[in-house]
């Protein structure tokens, strides 16, 4: 039991496992795996707290009703099946600085904060304009051969590349 | 196909974070969860996140249209218009070459102690998703709905066998990822 314990595995690896994982979500819950819609139905949940069912109101709501389903648990998974991959590698640790960041932007951490939480509104924003993420059409869409996800994919990368190639090759 | 266990509701939580816990500790395997090796990708400098990417699709791919010619799945194409997909992609995009996360690999990062994943990323996925949502009804008429081509998959706009197009799919991966592997990224 080893590898569990392994700090990487190949990316080929990993990406066949991803792929089989595909499999049995089509088979045993006719779903395509996929992450942003969560994030929505979590801010209706947020939303509910504060404003109650008017929440529900809301046209996109309606889409996409604040509650739990098969997708929201998958994002939980996530992290748990992250946490459990850290913590038998010893990788596990609390820290709020990427090496590279650290490396090209300095380790205040006000800074970092800042970027990632402009980086996650504009991205979350996105995610839901495009109608998914790396994950649903990335992945999902694509071994599809869904028209939408694989436009959607090359868009994905074709603004994160530019930006990520303003931010480090420009800016800093 | 199994309509029974599509249809259990408890069951699908379940499954839901069964694949998940699969899927984050795949991400985590594979590094993808860690701002550098994401960031490294979009630089063009590490092309661990696309080989991950192309390997899934690759495998995926064919299993899935396996699985659905002997009647055991159903595909479920997203719907897409340029307006949807171009514009919201490039947002997206933008956005994820801040951050240095994807929803999913965000996530993952959380569950390996990275907190700019949490109180920045997930924070402001959280943020974005709620801005959405209160402007949806605004600009889908105008914006959204703009060059809309619906969910139709590329066998379908090519009018040939999906095997054709597997076929031909499965080999651009295949060379492509040899040319990445080739060149030594």
């Amino acid at each position: 039991m080893e590898w569990l314990a392994m700090e990487r595995w190949s990316p080929y690896a990993v990406g066949i496992g991803i792929g089989i994982l595909s499999w049995l979500a089509f088979l045993l819950s006719d779903k395509p795996i996929g992450c942003s819609t969560a994030f929505t139905r979590t801010s209706g949940m947020i939303e509910k707290i504060f404003r109650g069912s008017k929440v529900h109101d809301k046209p996109y709501y309606k889409q996409f009703s604040p509650t739990i389903d098969w997708e929201w648990m998958v994002v939980i998974g996530i992290i748990l099946g992250a946490f459990l991959s850290s913590i038998l590698s010893g990788q596990f640790s609390l820290k709020w600085i990427p090496a590279i960041w650290h490396a090209e932007a300095g380790s205040h951490i006000p800074t970092r904060w800042g970027v990632s939480l402009l980086g996650g509104i504009i991205m979350g924003f996105g995610a839901r304009w495009a109608g998914g993420c790396t994950s649903g059409h990335g992945i999902s869409g694509t071994l599809q051969l869904a028209v939408s996800s694989w436009l959607a994919a090359i868009c994905f990368f074709v603004g994160g590349i530019l930006t990520a190639m303003f931010i480090y090759k420009v800016l800093l | 196909m199994l309509k029974n266990l599509h249809l259990n509701k408890n069951g699908q939580l379940v499954l839901g974070l069964l694949f998940g816990i699969c899927f984050g500790f795949l991400l985590q395997k594979g590094g993808v969860t860690t701002y550098d090796v994401i960031i490294r990708q979009l630089l063009l400098e590490d092309f661990t996140v696309v080989k991950i990417m192309l390997s899934a699709v690759l495998t995926g791919m064919i299993g899935v249209h396996l699985l659905r010619s002997v009647g055991l799945a159903q595909l479920h194409p997203k719907p897409g218009a340029v307006g949807t997909t171009v514009i919201g992609g490039l947002i997206f995009g933008v956005g994820f070459g801040i951050l240095g996360y994807c929803p999913g690999t965000a996530a993952g990062a959380i569950g390996q102690g990275c907190l700019d994943a949490l109180l920045g990323g997930v924070v402001g996925i959280l943020i974005g998703a709620g801005l959405f949502a209160a402007i949806y009804h605004k600009i889908h008429q105008p914006v959204l709905s703009k060059g809309h081509f619906g969910e139709i998959t590329l066998p379908e706009l090519l009018q040939v066998n999906h095997w054709i197009v597997v076929a031909i799919v499965a080999v651009m991966i295949v060379v492509l990822l040899g040319l990445i592997e080739k060149s030594g990224l």
